[in-house]
């Protein structure tokens, strides 16, 4: 593939004002809405551990099975040339979403956390050895701290760890103080999936960059939720994954700089990402090939592309605004419900609400509110040593989304009551 | 909404959760084991004294957790005290199937599994399942000598 540029969006399609935002409109695309859990209207807020589908992507899916399938980057035939074109667009509007430079610095995983171990191995084989530092965050989700585990077991290098305070903010002087000579990498959240988080990244990557060291985020609480421009932001890695963006399971991203996918070994051996192949020697394929060993989610793609266009045509300054109002709205009305506290009320936050009740524990809440409909996430988040710092064992946790509404805020804030009157 | 919920948080382990009983670490206890459920992070450690005979003299527990399992832990404390650990492996299958099979005969004249029997409402919410099992499960490991178990 050519290495296409693409042009920095000027504004993103759709009406980015508020008052254009239908969330009437936007239900009606999302036919599992309709569902009803013990007989009462679904309320879905457990976005952040995998979002719903609209219409839009399901029929993308399934279009694409009816009408135009066979393997990519394979066949003469007809169809495969269609179904590799469809699959490349699906790469190149993934491009566009994160104002990547170029669509050759989209590499596709299962998932995100198979694109952390991808990072995670094959940067280290290129540039870590024993006593080389990687920084992360206290509010890592356990796929941004398990493979550097692992690297450290294996080879010897050393994790260090941005505190945070009280309120969940990311420490940033102290997070700098932590840069040395030995650190290779940072690699931390955009948005912390327990607490809400907004950590302010491009302030770590400078601060990182004036020493050279490259960084690494995690979008996946970030891109749902608001405009992410790699290159603005200078990032050098760049992770997200597809099912919490409306999109379908099974297909990751990591975006790279070009520079630094191809100074990196392959991850995965095997058919698609190589030039040449003889018994005696292998040569691979540049970057974003070189990482996508075997047939790719080639639907998976295509249903990527389609949750980003819908996306893009609500508009995600419209998408921030209605959440941001929601977010507002929930944290004010739970903060009513005797004995609730919120968990994590740092300066910025992004569609979380964390929170925990004096009479009961969070697994208790969730079955509770589950009877009412509502669907909240309860425990530890995948966040185990942010819990620990937080001296708590599991919080239950809202996650807002572009479908939800204030009268779903006010059946979860009855159910809560509800809690309150059976645990007193 | 609220009859099932009232169904499985009865009075008995609303208490047993507020106030649960045994929640201590005897100074003679000879048999320990940390459990834990991956799923909600709760963890528990379950302390036993067994004499020479067999007989389970002491059973307490330390830990935190939500009401079921608190109250769950806390009720086994009390019904184990001077069984011997065959007798605890036997209440322990028949309170494990109470929670998790439907049409499963009543507790009988089982004293001990009658009083266990508030918790059976966990068998409408099955995912509260290992809730309700995780003292038991960690008591079984302490006395076949493994010192770490989770409900995974």
């Amino acid at each position: 593939m050519s290495k296409s540029a693409i042009s920095r969006r000027a504004t993103a399609p759709g009406d980015n004002s508020l008052a254009a935002f239908d969330v009437a409109r936007v239900r009606a695309d999302f036919p599992i809405l309709l569902q009803k859990v013990f007989g009462q209207p679904l309320v879905y807020f457990d976005s952040a551990a995998s979002a719903q589908k609209p219409r839009q992507v399901i029929e993308a899916m399934s279009h694409a099975y009816e009408t135009c399938y066979a393997n990519v980057h394979r066949g003469v035939h007809r169809m495969s040339q269609l179904t590799t074109d469809a699959f490349e667009e699906g790469r190149a509007k993934v491009a566009h979403f994160l104002n990547a430079g170029s669509a050759d610095e989209i590499v596709f995983t299962r998932n995100a956390t198979e694109a952390f171990n991808l990072v995670a191995t094959c940067f280290a084989s290129a540039h870590m050895g024993p006593g080389d530092e990687v920084v992360i965050s206290t509010l890592e989700h356990h796929a941004n701290i398990v493979p550097w585990q692992m690297l450290r077991d294996r080879l010897g290098i050393v994790l260090r760890i941005v505190p945070i305070d009280d309120a969940g903010n990311f420490l940033l002087d102290d997070y700098e103080a932590l840069l040395g000579p030995r650190t290779k990498l940072v690699a931390v959240t955009h948005v912390s999936n327990a607490l809400g988080t907004v950590v302010p990244v491009k302030q770590v990557i400078a601060r990182a960059h004036a020493r050279n060291i490259p960084v690494l985020l995690d979008g996946c609480q970030a891109v749902p939720h608001m405009k992410v421009d790699v290159r603005a932001l200078d990032a050098d890695f760049y992770i997200f994954t597809g099912h919490k963006l409306y999109g379908p399971t099974g297909i990751g991203v990591l975006y790279g700089k070009s520079e630094m996918l191809n100074a990196l070994p392959p991850y995965q051996g095997g058919g698609e990402m190589i030039a040449s192949v003889t018994f005696e020697k292998t040569t691979f394929k540049e970057a974003p090939h070189r990482f996508e060993a075997g047939t790719p989610p080639i639907v998976e793609v295509i249903g990527l592309g389609a949750a980003i266009d819908y996306v893009l045509s609500l508009g995600q300054d419209a998408i921030a605004a209605h959440e941001h109002g929601l977010r507002t709205y929930a944290e004010a009305r739970l903060a009513r419900v005797p004995g609730l506290r919120i968990v994590g009320t740092a300066r910025e936050k992004a569609s979380i609400v964390s929170f925990a009740m004096d009479s009961a524990h969070p697994h208790d809440i969730g079955t509770i509110v589950d009877r009412a409909g509502v669907a909240v996430r309860t425990g530890h988040h995948c966040a185990q040593p942010l819990m620990q710092r937080l001296g708590i064992a599991a919080t239950a946790r809202a996650s807002l989304a572009l479908y939800n509404t204030r009268e779903e805020v006010d059946v979860l804030a009855q159910a809560l009551d509800s809690v309150h009157e059976i645990f007193g | 909404m609220l009859d099932d919920l009232r169904e499985l948080y009865q009075e008995v382990i609303l208490d047993h959760g507020r106030n649960p009983r045994n929640l201590r670490k005897p100074a003679d206890a000879n048999r320990h084991a940390h459990g834990h459920n991956p799923m909600c992070g709760d963890s528990v450690v379950v302390h036993a004294t067994v004499d020479e005979t067999g007989v389970i003299r002491d059973v307490a527990f330390e830990g935190k957790g939500c009401a079921i399992s608190v109250a769950s832990a806390s009720l086994m404390t009390e019904v184990l005290k001077g069984k011997s650990q065959a007798e605890a492996k036997a209440l322990f299958t028949r309170f494990h199937n109470m929670c998790t099979k439907d049409g499963e005969p009543g507790a009988g004249d089982d004293a001990d599994l009658e009083r266990l029997s508030v918790l059976s409402g966990v068998r409408e919410f099955p995912m509260r399942v290992k809730c309700a099992t995780l003292a038991w499960h960690t008591l079984n490991a302490a006395l076949a000598g493994n010192d770490d178990v989770t409900t995974e």
